[in-house]
């Protein structure tokens, strides 16, 4: 059942909103980077490592 | 062909040697150990009540910044002359050569911190009953912290900055040291009985003096091919 | 069995393996995490003492628990790494490090949050808090020595060797700090009084902690698959994969 009587008082936490709301929205945040993080960086990496077999093989193309 | 016995002596003899020949190095720890204390009266207050009441942790964190201080140079100076390779090499097992140089550097800055702590105890004023507590747990303890040190000071023996990583590697390691050091100098003080916890800190070390040879040994072997 | 073993030494199979289960790990832990905050935060019912900030357990106690664990994951296998000279088992370590520093700090910050409202103040010198920050600290010296080597190889086996003492270390210093802890409790302040908890408060709880299990496993996964890669970056299949994206 919801604890709370309406949206308002769910926000406010009877005083204690901005502890419960910050302490959760930060923990999630860093939750959230932390799994984009390596996929960024594998993105990145694919893509340099593509464009260096691409530079290589136009070099051995023009040969 | 060298007996292990001899091998042992002979790494603690040559060091021993070099240490008194730099006696400048030697007196360093010391002094920053004796800085550290006058700054203390100073920063907080000239009381004594107040002073003897931090006298046994503050003397027991800077008897581990002063021991931390002189860390760095456990393996350093070997590595770039060359000799810690050498040392490597002989056929003795390399944790036993690990120990006698860890126990040739506690001599030349453990030993001296210990012996000077009862002087710092008395510029701050720290009540009679806490310096028997007090030279023990910091013969047991500074033991520690040289064992413990030596794997750090293995680990970046051969990076550039490594003092500054060493002590951020180290310093959790010694946090039980540093509470039950301090505990037994607070419990004589308080008139109450400090034997169990002194059993600790040398239980702590006879534990470290097991395990911390063969990881600084391991670690060396990992550390100079940094 | 030894067949099973050396398969999972291989960085490539692992990477193929690994492909097939994060979509179900990823999928686990959104629902659980997203379910178990919505029913902490509006069902759960209000606690008598503290009021809503016990709102804040549900992701204290499992950041908390990965913290913990997470120093364990790494030093197991950066012991793998060195006994049986599993190169994925190395990879596996360097991952786990920021991981498990970053879980620190959660349980960090929302214990330091969650004080504030309970207690009065931000920080205080409490058993397990004091632990967390000397465990934050054993994280961050692993960190800073894995990234002051210049070959893998180095790193890995050095940071292998610090996360072994820290491991044999990590329940004296929490004994220790416990003990600590006793010898100078503040009267006026009790906070070991975890009041007991009314299973309707449990329930959600346990979905957190599921749910950032099946995070926890997640992100090794995801960050053990960019260090495959990275240091796999000359051979062919890493090659092939890179061009047929």
């Amino acid at each position: 059942m919801f604890q709370f009587e309406n949206f308002d008082a769910f926000i406010s936490m009877g005083g204690h909103g901005p502890y419960v709301w910050g302490a959760y929205g930060l923990s999630l945040t860093i939750m959230t980077w932390l799994a984009l993080a390596p996929l960024r960086r594998q993105r990145v990496l694919l893509a340099t490592l593509r464009q260096r077999i691409h530079a290589q093989d136009q070099k051995g193309g023009g040969q | 062909m060298m007996t292990l016995s001899g091998a042992f002596f002979g790494v603690i003899r040559r060091d021993l040697s070099i240490a008194l020949r730099h006696r400048g190095d030697l007196l360093n720890p010391l002094f920053f150990f004796l800085i550290v204390v006058t700054l203390v009266p100073l920063g907080i207050s000239p009381e004594p009540a107040r002073l003897a009441a931090m006298a046994p942790g503050m003397i027991w964190i800077s008897a581990l910044l002063a021991t931390l201080l002189a860390l760095d140079n456990l393996f350093r100076a070997d590595f770039t002359d060359g000799s810690l390779v050498q040392l490597m090499l002989s056929p003795q097992p390399l944790w036993l050569l690990v120990l006698a140089k860890i126990i040739a550097h506690w001599l030349v800055t453990g030993l001296p911190v210990v012996l000077f702590s009862p002087l710092l105890g008395l510029m701050l004023s720290l009540p009679e009953a806490g310096f028997l507590p007090l030279l023990l747990g910091l013969i047991l303890g500074t033991a520690v912290f040289s064992l413990l040190g030596a794997v750090g000071a293995a680990l970046t023996v051969a990076l550039h900055k490594g003092s500054v990583l060493l002590s951020l590697l180290v310093m959790p390691l010694y946090v039980p040291v540093l509470i039950f050091g301090t505990s037994a100098v607070q419990r004589a003080v308080d008139g109450v009985s400090y034997g169990g916890v002194m059993a600790m800190l040398a239980a702590a070390s006879a534990f470290t003096l097991l395990v911390a040879p063969f990881a600084a040994a391991g670690a060396l072997k990992v550390g100079i091919n940094g | 069995m030894w067949q099973w073993f050396h398969k999972l030494g291989s960085p490539r199979w692992f990477y193929q393996i690994s492909g097939r289960v994060l979509p179900w790990l990823a999928l686990a832990s959104v629902v659980l995490i997203v379910s178990g905050a919505v029913w902490g935060l509006g069902f759960a019912p209000e606690d008598a003492r503290q009021g809503n900030s016990f709102r804040i357990i549900y992701i204290h106690v499992p950041a908390s628990f990965l913290a913990l664990a997470g120093y364990y994951v790494m030093a197991v296998a950066g012991a793998v790494g060195m006994i049986w000279k599993m190169k994925l088992a190395d990879m596996v370590m360097v991952a786990a490090a920021p991981l498990g520093a970053a879980l620190t700090f959660i349980a960090l910050f929302t214990g330091a949050v969650w004080g504030k409202p309970t207690w009065g103040t931000y920080w205080i010198w409490d058993a397990r808090i004091t632990s967390m920050l000397v465990l934050l600290f054993l994280y961050i010296g692993i960190i800073a020595l894995s990234r002051s080597f210049s070959t893998r190889e180095t790193s890995a086996r050095a940071c292998a060797i610090l996360a072994l003492v820290g491991t044999v270390n990590i329940p004296i210093i929490y004994k220790s700090v416990d003990w600590w802890y006793t010898l100078h409790q503040p009267a006026t302040i009790k906070l070991t009084g975890a009041p007991s908890m009314h299973p309707d408060m449990f329930k959600p709880l346990l979905v957190m902690i599921l749910g950032f299990y099946c995070f926890y496993a997640l992100v090794l996964l995801l960050n053990t698959r960019t260090e495959i890669l990275q240091r796999e970056s000359r051979t062919t299949w890493v090659k092939q994969l890179a061009q047929s994206k």
